[in-house]
């Protein structure tokens, strides 16, 4: 009993030395946060390069790794420590400094996207951060540049077509994604993620789903996953950027890659599929469902990357701006005019008119757009 | 405010200094002769395709890239008068739908303008 009063006026103690805005937890949350983040990301990219795999092989009719450990369950960590190990060559023609920075500068701003991202109720680096989506948007466009000074610095032809084909991806489709998610914006009436998920009663995916059509895709683009990955195609390019990267720098951008991805998965799941909502678990272990959300959403990325094909540079840049811009804009104004004329707390009544705007929508824009044929000058 | 992009900046630097020791560890483990360290003029070569590179190698770029770009540019700047205007839609009513439309239409008259002259098309 005299511990915990000491204890308690310690703490007032520390109050009244801090500024009135700062809570007394501060560098505890701040500590706690950076470390369940760090590790989360790294565990995580752990079990989607596993899962990747695995998927992968059995959906093209073979096995994928299954020799370390269980199932092979320890592949990553075995691929890990193989990289960790290997000789780091750079070329001597390159540009060193450029080409050592790189994998930092594409890192750390995929890494900084989940300070945002909710994943419990309150449960974030800073998830009440009030203009939260513009902060995603903004810090998620930077790792383009260490791509991009990555394919600068290699002094490779190849690695500079890459990250021009990067650049150009990640310059038309940010439109549509901006786009799509000022929708979602709309219907939560906040920028913060936490509010947005909060104001998650029905998931926006019923609401919007053109809007999520337009942003997964648009997504995958921008974090060059199939079928969009012609930055890093290995029939043309050898490796893209990366191609004159060994050992750990390599690592780092296998890393990035996959982060990006968890990224991705993480804001879609905040976006669309209601965050850490979900019935049957109780408050403190909501963060499973987080965790479900953004597996499901991965397994579908690997699914689209096994079934369809690669596109082409014309036709990359074609659908993103003869046929994902002009929807999403159409769906933006729509969805204004919803939120505008129908009375608070009606949301259901979206879902068919979302639902059959969007396949209108789809029907009428893929008339009119058609995919480039023929030889193509790259 | 403050203690949200207090927590931010710190993590910030968190991130960077976890990357650097990421990036850090293979150059200790050379100093300590784990990770090999055995550079040769061959090897250093630029890769490519496994031939010898042909002149140098920041050349001219593909100038369709350019007009991407300045489309990029000019539509981008709306987003950033959209996001505001997104998440108060509510308090501003149908003066801000109007206003917003109008921003919208001399947008899209842009983007009407480049598409007829076929700059997005890649030929």
């Amino acid at each position: 009993m005299i511990m915990s009063n000491l204890d308690l006026n310690n703490l007032g103690n520390l109050q009244k030395v801090l500024p009135p805005d700062w809570p007394g937890g501060f560098w505890w949350h701040w500590l706690v946060f950076t470390t369940i983040i760090i590790n989360a990301v790294l565990i995580l990219v752990m079990a989607f390069i596993y899962i990747e795999r695995r998927g992968m092989g059995r959906m093209q009719s073979r096995l994928g790794p299954n020799r370390t450990g269980p199932f092979g369950i320890f592949q990553p960590v075995a691929d890990a420590i193989k990289v960790l190990l290997k000789e780091d060559i750079v070329p001597d023609t390159a540009d060193k400094v450029v080409h050592w920075l790189a994998p930092l500068i594409a890192f750390v701003p995929t890494l900084m996207i989940f300070a945002v991202v909710p994943f419990g109720a309150g449960w974030s680096l800073a998830g009440d951060l009030n203009v939260g989506v513009l902060y995603v948007t903004a810090i998620g466009s930077i790792s383009t540049v260490g791509v991009f000074m990555a394919g600068w610095g290699s002094s490779n032809k190849y690695s500079l077509l890459g990250a021009m084909r990067n650049v150009a991806a990640v310059v038309s489709y940010e439109m549509p994604l901006v786009l799509s998610v000022a929708s979602v914006v709309l219907l939560a009436g906040s920028l913060s993620l936490h509010e947005i998920v909060q104001a998650q009663s029905i998931p926006f995916i019923l609401l919007q789903p053109l809007a999520f059509l337009i942003f997964f895709m648009a997504g995958c683009a921008e974090i060059n996953r199939s079928p969009f990955d012609l930055m890093e195609a290995d029939s043309e390019i050898v490796a893209g950027f990366h191609t004159e990267y060994s050992g750990m720098k390599f690592a780092m951008f296998y890393l990035v890659e996959y982060a990006e991805a968890l990224a991705l998965s993480a804001l879609i799941t905040t976006f669309f599929l209601g965050g850490w909502q979900g019935p049957l678990l109780p408050p403190n272990f909501q963060w499973l469902w987080f965790v479900a959300k953004v597996f499901i959403v991965f397994f579908v990325m690997v699914w689209t990357r096994t079934t369809l094909p690669r596109v082409r540079i014309d036709q990359l840049m074609g659908f993103s701006w003869k046929f994902l811009l002009p929807l999403s804009i159409i769906n933006l104004i729509a969805t204004a005019i919803q939120v505008l004329v129908l009375p608070e707390g009606s949301l259901w009544v979206m879902i068919p008119v979302n639902f059959t705007i969007a396949a209108v929508l789809i029907l009428i824009g893929s008339n009119f757009f058609t995919p480039g044929r023929g030889r193509v000058e790259v | 405010m403050l203690t949200n992009f207090g927590h931010i900046g710190l993590y910030l630097i968190a991130a960077v200094l976890f990357t650097l020791l990421m990036l850090g560890i293979p150059i200790i483990l050379r100093l300590i002769k784990v990770v090999p360290h055995h550079p040769n003029p061959i090897k250093n070569a630029t890769f490519e395709c496994g031939v010898d590179t042909i002149g140098k190698t920041w050349v001219q770029f593909n100038f369709r890239y350019y007009f991407y770009a300045l489309v990029f540019l000019a539509l981008d700047v709306l987003v950033v008068f959209l996001y505001p205007w997104a998440a108060s839609l509510k308090t501003l009513g149908y003066g801000g739908l109007i206003g917003v439309l109008v921003l919208l239409f001399i947008a899209i008259v842009g983007y009407l303008y480049a598409l007829r002259k076929k700059v997005l098309e890649w030929q």
